[in-house]
């Protein structure tokens, strides 16, 4: 009887730990199958290159589009060289003390700051200052450095991935350690970087706590003339759009069209980078020792 | 060979040579550095916009007032025990739901899983960690609310159980990935070791691999913790608001975080309002640093444990 | 047999944080002459072939006491160059270490990173280069492969060929022929006798019949002390520690 009594509690544990898999897989086919089904109908070409009309309750998100791509390319020219560089000084130069030690475990702490607190971070430096404004180049910094956690990890994972061999098989033939470091490291470890770069960025295209107070903004008839003009952009639009429009309801699919987009836009990031690192794979540079 | 100047060892392009490899590393250093002065400009800035604030405000009043009502016509009172309370709550109430469903199904993946599962449900944790906090917020005000209303019998369903739902699923990733990866790290010869005793595979993973883990799964819940108290867009939206002392789980809350966000639009910059806002954020901040510290600390117990 | 003396190890301590890793070497190598190092494994033999072109620096909290000289000049100094070093005494890894380059670019890597620009002088130590490490016949036509493509042997010959290219004065073999087969050995042990006669070279091995094979002069490393050091026909034939007959016939190791 024991026996059995064990096999049945095998079961049923093994059981619930399927369900757990389950409840979580069926949480991500609910959001995804809500998002599309009702947010396909709306989107369109004219959805997709017209501005908002009729008091936000027609038109399309064209302003909000691109007042994302913006910020995140400001995102990325201050995360991406910042993130690389930290990352080559931990995996290259760092010694093993002390402040080597401290600076890991600030990237920790960075990565564990809540988004709303860099949105204050960003207020007081940025935006006053530093007197970017309210703008693009303001909410652009402020998320790049909540990105940068991301970019060194990222970074430094692609470094760790060229093999000790090429670094030494380089001073042995006399290089210099950046000359070992830029010609035969380097070029083996940056499309590893750059995958984990766009994964880091595709995170802060979909951030709004941070761009809250720094430079979103609730309506622009035109698309920003500079980087230090205020701008539209798509997780804040679908904020405003499903809680601080005047007619909630009435613009729902506009808020369901904006989500979709959205979404469609991380996983597009997303799967660029997926395609980008296969690619790469494929081509042999796989340093398989 | 003329250009190959390798037969002196003393020459002065080394001189030359070596302070430019000195002046690169320097730059990197300065890289690295820079990180550390992030974090400190965080704290520094936080504190230096969040003090003017006590001198209007007495420093015991702002831990013990049971209210925040800054608007108020006579006297504005700034207590943050409101919405610290209800900061806890929906974060508590979220590792209600996330860490056994996490745990369990990082268990599924680590014991249980066919390496083809795996190979699905792993990127498909990663696409449920990718969808922005906004989208995972307007879904709790479109989908999961009228749903609780229902079930509930409460009005919109935009209640503290509503954000503790969509706070699960925000920390569900990171609890899912470290756990699995802790209870992975196991070595081998834990497992074989018990099931060489007799022990059945569920009794392997109860009683030795989750033990041996645990403090990896520990780690990986404090951190979805961290995740969870600092979210914010999904609590702001789906919470309700409501500034009063939070009175249970179907009642509406706001937290810190959504107080920010939402007061920190309407305030007159520099005004003791405006400062009481970045003494909330630096509270908030120190809350989030000593989870990590300490989860920190606990992961590398984990680690010494493994090595 | 006796020739002038190119390095020299003098009471050479080496630390790795607080591990006492050689312990009061001295050792003599000598000019265009082939000397092995053997011992079993952990004994320091490693470590201390990596000293003579300070490749033990590029690991953390190494510590180095005592002299090595190239010609007299001791070259650990601070205000010696370990960048210039290496150049003259070149490193050939225990396991073959290409870059993921076409053969040609592997060879002429280490001519660019020294600044040669020149074309034609690149393509001619190139050939050159690999005509000395026995490369040439087997591989020609086909010098923008991949260097991966070839097999273990070849990718041995490949690095040794590029060491050549920038014309090393002494080349130190780190157990070359520890991941390859019998055959591809006895190519690398041809070309290493041939090698000794223009250039000094040290070789560590496991393997003491290939230490009788190439080697004139041989060295027996134990738990991080010279034990032995005499012509190598001395030390397999007459030894004259007990340790060292010991290793030698076997007993241990």
């Amino acid at each position: 009887m024991k026996i059995r009594y064990s096999r049945i509690v095998e079961f049923f544990g093994f059981m619930s730990l399927r369900v757990c898999m389950v409840v979580v897989g069926m949480i991500l086919v609910v959001i995804f199958y809500d998002i599309i089904t009702k947010g396909i109908g709306i989107v369109s070409w004219e959805f997709l290159t017209q501005p908002p009309a009729d008091g936000m309750t027609k038109g399309g998100i064209f302003p909000a589009i691109v007042g994302t791509f913006f910020v995140t390319i400001i995102t990325a020219l201050l995360s991406v060289p910042l993130g690389m560089g930290c990352a080559i000084y931990l995996n290259e130069y760092a010694r093993d003390n002390g402040l080597t030690r401290f600076i890991r475990m600030s990237i920790r702490n960075l990565s564990g700051v809540p988004s709303i607190v860099y949105g204050l971070f960003g207020v007081s430096l940025f935006v006053e200052m530093l007197h970017f404004g309210t703008s693009i180049l303001a909410a652009g910094c402020t998320l790049g450095l909540m990105t940068l956690p991301l970019t060194i990890t990222a970074s430094e994972e692609a470094l760790k991935t060229v093999p000790r061999s090429y670094r030494e098989g380089a001073l042995a033939l006399g290089a210099t350690k950046w000359q070992s470091i830029w010609s035969n490291v380097l070029p083996y470890a940056v499309p590893g970087m750059l995958t984990g770069t766009i994964l880091g960025l595709s995170r802060a295209a979909g951030e709004t706590a941070p761009i809250l107070f720094t430079g979103a903004a609730f309506f622009l008839p035109d698309i920003p003339n500079s980087i230090l003009s205020q701008f539209m952009a798509l997780p804040y639009h679908l904020y405003i759009m499903s809680t601080q429009h005047h007619n909630i309801t009435l613009v729902r699919p506009i808020a369901y069209g904006t989500a979709l987009v959205l979404v469609v836009m991380i996983f597009a990031m997303n799967l660029a980078a997926v395609i980008l690192r296969y690619h790469l794979r494929k081509k042999g540079i796989s340093h398989g020792h | 060979m003329p250009s190959l100047d390798c037969k002196k060892l003393l020459s002065g392009k080394f001189i030359s040579r070596r302070n430019k490899e000195k002046l690169i590393e320097s730059f990197f250093l300065i890289n690295g550095v820079i990180v550390i002065v992030i974090l400190a400009g965080i704290f520094i800035l936080l504190v230096k916009n969040a003090l003017p604030a006590f001198k209007e405000v007495n420093f015991a009043h702002f831990f013990t007032a049971p209210i925040w009502n800054p608007d108020a016509y006579e006297q504005p009172t700034y207590g943050i025990l409101p919405m610290l309370a209800s900061s806890l709550m929906v974060t508590l109430g979220s590792l209600v739901v996330a860490v056994p469903l996490g745990v369990g199904t990082a268990a599924y993946l680590s014991d249980v899983a066919s390496p083809r599962v795996r190979e699905i449900a792993k990127p498909a944790v990663e696409v449920l960690a990718g969808i922005p906090s906004v989208v995972v917020g307007f879904l709790g005000i479109v989908l999961l609310g009228p749903v609780l209303a229902r079930l509930t019998g409460t009005y919109g369903g935009l209640t503290a159980l509503n954000g503790s739902v969509l706070l699960a699923v925000m920390a569900l990733p990171t609890i899912i990935s470290l756990s699995e990866d802790a209870l992975s790290a196991v070595p081998r010869s834990y497992e074989e070791a018990s099931l060489a005793l007799g022990a059945s595979r569920w009794q392997t993973v109860i009683k030795v691999k989750i033990p041996a883990a645990a403090s990896g799964i520990l780690a990986a819940c404090m951190l979805g913790m961290g995740r969870a108290i600092g979210e914010t867009m999904t609590v702001l939206m789906a919470t309700g608001n409501s500034a009063e002392f939070p009175r249970g789980f179907l009642g509406s809350v706001k937290t810190m975080t959504s107080t920010i966000a939402i007061e920190l639009g309407e305030v007159a910059y520099y005004t003791t309002h405006f400062h009481m806002l970045f003494a909330v954020g630096l509270l908030l901040f120190l809350i989030t640093f000593v989870i990590n510290l300490v989860s920190d600390i606990v992961f590398h117990k984990h680690t010494q444990v493994q090595g | 047999m006796a020739t002038k003396i190119r390095m020299k190890a003098e009471n050479v301590n080496f630390y790795y944080g607080a591990h006492h890793v050689l312990k009061g070497i001295n050792l003599e190598i000598r000019n265009n002459a082939v000397t092995a190092i053997i011992g079993p494994s952990g004994c320091g033999k490693s470590t201390f072939i990596r000293l003579l072109n300070r490749m033990h620096e590029i690991v953390p909290n190494a510590r180095l006491e005592g002299r090595i000289l190239l010609d007299g000049k001791d070259v650990v100094g601070s205000d010696v160059d370990a960048v210039d070093l290496r150049k003259r005494v070149g490193m050939v890894f225990q396991k073959p270490n290409p870059f993921p380059k076409s053969i040609f670019e592997n060879i002429a890597y280490g001519l660019q990173i020294n600044g040669v620009r020149n074309k034609a002088l690149i393509e001619e130590r190139v050939v050159d280069s690999l005509k000395k490490a026995a490369l040439w016949g087997e591989i020609k036509g086909r010098l923008h492969d991949s260097a991966l493509r070839l097999s273990g042997g070849q990718q041995q010959r490949l690095c040794i060929a590029r060491c050549l290219a920038i014309e090393p004065e002494v080349i130190l073999f780190d157990e070359p022929c520890a991941s390859l087969d019998p055959i591809s050995t006895k190519k690398i042990e041809d070309l290493i006798l041939e090698l000794e006669k223009d250039y000094t070279i040290v070789i560590v091995t496991h393997n003491m019949q290939q230490a009788a094979r190439v080697s004139d002069y041989t060295g027996f490393f134990l738990m991080g002390e010279l034990i032995e050091f005499d012509q190598t026909e001395i030390i397999f034939k007459a030894p004259r520690d007990k340790r060292t007959e010991d290793y030698i016939t076997g007993r241990f190791g």
